[in-house]
C-alpha cells in the first residue's frame, strides 16, 4: 500500500490524532501523529490485515533542539511495504505510550531512547538504561547535555 | 683463534678456572651468578598475559597469539584468570562503565604485575578523545602503565615489539642488589 493510502486509512479512522503526511525528502514517508494515540495506531497497524506491520525496524528518539520526536520504522514482511511514523514531544519531561506490547522487540530500543535522551515510555515493561552506568546522571545525546566533569573520580 | 675463554681449553695457554671446571664434572649442582639477573630472565620469560581485549585491537592480539606470529616463542600465553596472569594487555576502548572492571582485574593480579596499553585508545582515548562522554582518556588514569604501543589498531609485530621492550625493561629490575 502507497504512503498515501496508508494516511488516508489512519486518518479515517483516528481523525484528529493524525496530523500529517511527510513525504517530502522521506523514504518511506512519516505519518506524524500525536503522542497520546501511539500506542492505539501502532496496534492498528500491525493488526490490520491490509496493512500487516509485522515489523518494527528501528525506533529511534531526536532532538530538534525546540522539541523532542520519536521515530518508528516499520516493515510488513507478509505485504513488503514500509512506512515512518513520528510523534513530537515537548522538551520538558517528554514522555508517549508504549508499544512493546505490539512488538516485543521495542524494548531494547525504547530503553536506547529513554537512555540517551530522557523519553518516558509510559507502560513499558522494563524502563531502565542500556548503555550508560546506572548512576549516570542526564541523557548525552540531548542538544543541551553539559559533561559531567568527573565520573567516579576519573576525568570525562 | 676462539675469543671466548669457555672453549679456550684446547688452545694454547688454558687459563686456571677452566681447569677447575673441568675438574668439578657435570655431577655439580651448584650455580653461581647474580639472583637479579635469573629471577628477571625466569620472569620476562614467562609474561602470562591476561585475556583482556574490548575492541579491535582485541583482535589483532588474537592474530599475534596464533600460529602465523606466535607469542608463545617469548614465552607469553594467555590466561583466562586475572590470579594466574603477569601482565595485563589492555586491547582496546575503555568506557567508564569498564573502567571499574579494568581496575578491579588489575588489583585481582598478583605481584610482580605489568600493564601493557595497545593501541590509541589504550593509550590516549584514541578517535574518541574529543567529545566523547563514555570514553576514557587513556588507561594510565586507571592503572600503572609500563609500555605503550601506538597505533590503531598496532600490528602483531609492533605488539610483539612493546612484548619485547617489556622484557628488556623486566630485566633493568633490581630484586634484591636495591636493598644491599
Amino acid at each position: 500500500m502507497e504512503a498515501q493510502a496508508i494516511f488516508d486509512t489512519l486518518k479515517g479512522k483516528f481523525g484528529d490524532a493524525v496530523v500529517e503526511l511527510q513525504s517530502e525528502g522521506f523514504s518511506p514517508a512519516f505519518i506524524v501523529v500525536a503522542p497520546a494515540a501511539v500506542n492505539g495506531i501502532a496496534r492498528f497497524l500491525k493488526d490490520d490485515p491490509a496493512l500487516s506491520f509485522d515489523s518494527l525496524m528501528s525506533l529511534s528518539g531526536v532532538d530538534y533542539k525546540d522539541r523532542l520526536a520519536v521515530a518508528y520504522h516499520l516493515h510488513s514482511m507478509k505485504l513488503r511495504h514500509a512506512i515512518g511514523m513520528k510523534a513530537f514531544l515537548p522538551s520538558e519531561a517528554p514522555s508517549l505510550p508504549t508499544v512493546d506490547d505490539v512488538w516485543p522487540a521495542a524494548n531494547f530500543q525504547e530503553r536506547e531512547a529513554y537512555d540517551l535522551f530522557g523519553i518516558g515510555f509510559e507502560g513499558s515493561k522494563d524502563l531502565r538504561r542500556i548503555l550508560l552506568p546506572e548512576d549516570w546522571e542526564g541523557h548525552p545525546l540531548r542538544k543541551d547535555y553539559k559533561y559531567p566533569d568527573f565520573y567516579h573520580g576519573i576525568k570525562v | 683463534m676462539s675469543q671466548d675463554p669457555a672453549h679456550g681449553k684446547g688452545g694454547a695457554g688454558a687459563s686456571a678456572p677452566s681447569g677447575a671446571s673441568a675438574a668439578l664434572g657435570p655431577e655439580a649442582h651448584v650455580m653461581v651468578g647474580n639472583a637479579d639477573l635469573f629471577v628477571n630472565w625466569a620472569r620476562k620469560s614467562s609474561l602470562w598475559y591476561l585475556l583482556f581485549a574490548t575492541a579491535c585491537c582485541g583482535i589483532e592480539l588474537m592474530q599475534a597469539g596464533a600460529s602465523r606470529y606466535d607469542l608463545d616463542r617469548f614465552g607469553a600465553v594467555f590466561r583466562a584468570t586475572p590470579r594466574q596472569s603477569d601482565l595485563m594487555l589492555v586491547a582496546g576502548t575503555i568506557t567508564h562503565k569498564m573502567a571499574d572492571r579494568v581496575k578491579r582485574l588489575y588489583e585481582q593480579m598478583p605481584e610482580p604485575k605489568y600493564v601493557i596499553a595497545m593501541g590509541s585508545c589504550a593509550n590516549t582515548g584514541g578517535p574518541f578523545y574529543k567529545d566523547s562522554y563514555c570514553v576514557v582518556k587513556g588507561v594510565d588514569l586507571l592503572i600503572p602503565v609500563d609500555v605503550y604501543i601506538p597505533g590503531c589498531p598496532p600490528r602483531p609485530e609492533a605488539l610483539i615489539d612493546g612484548i619485547m621492550s617489556l622484557q628488556k625493561i623486566i630485566m633493568q629490575k633490581k630484586n634484591y642488589g636495591a636493598k644491599a
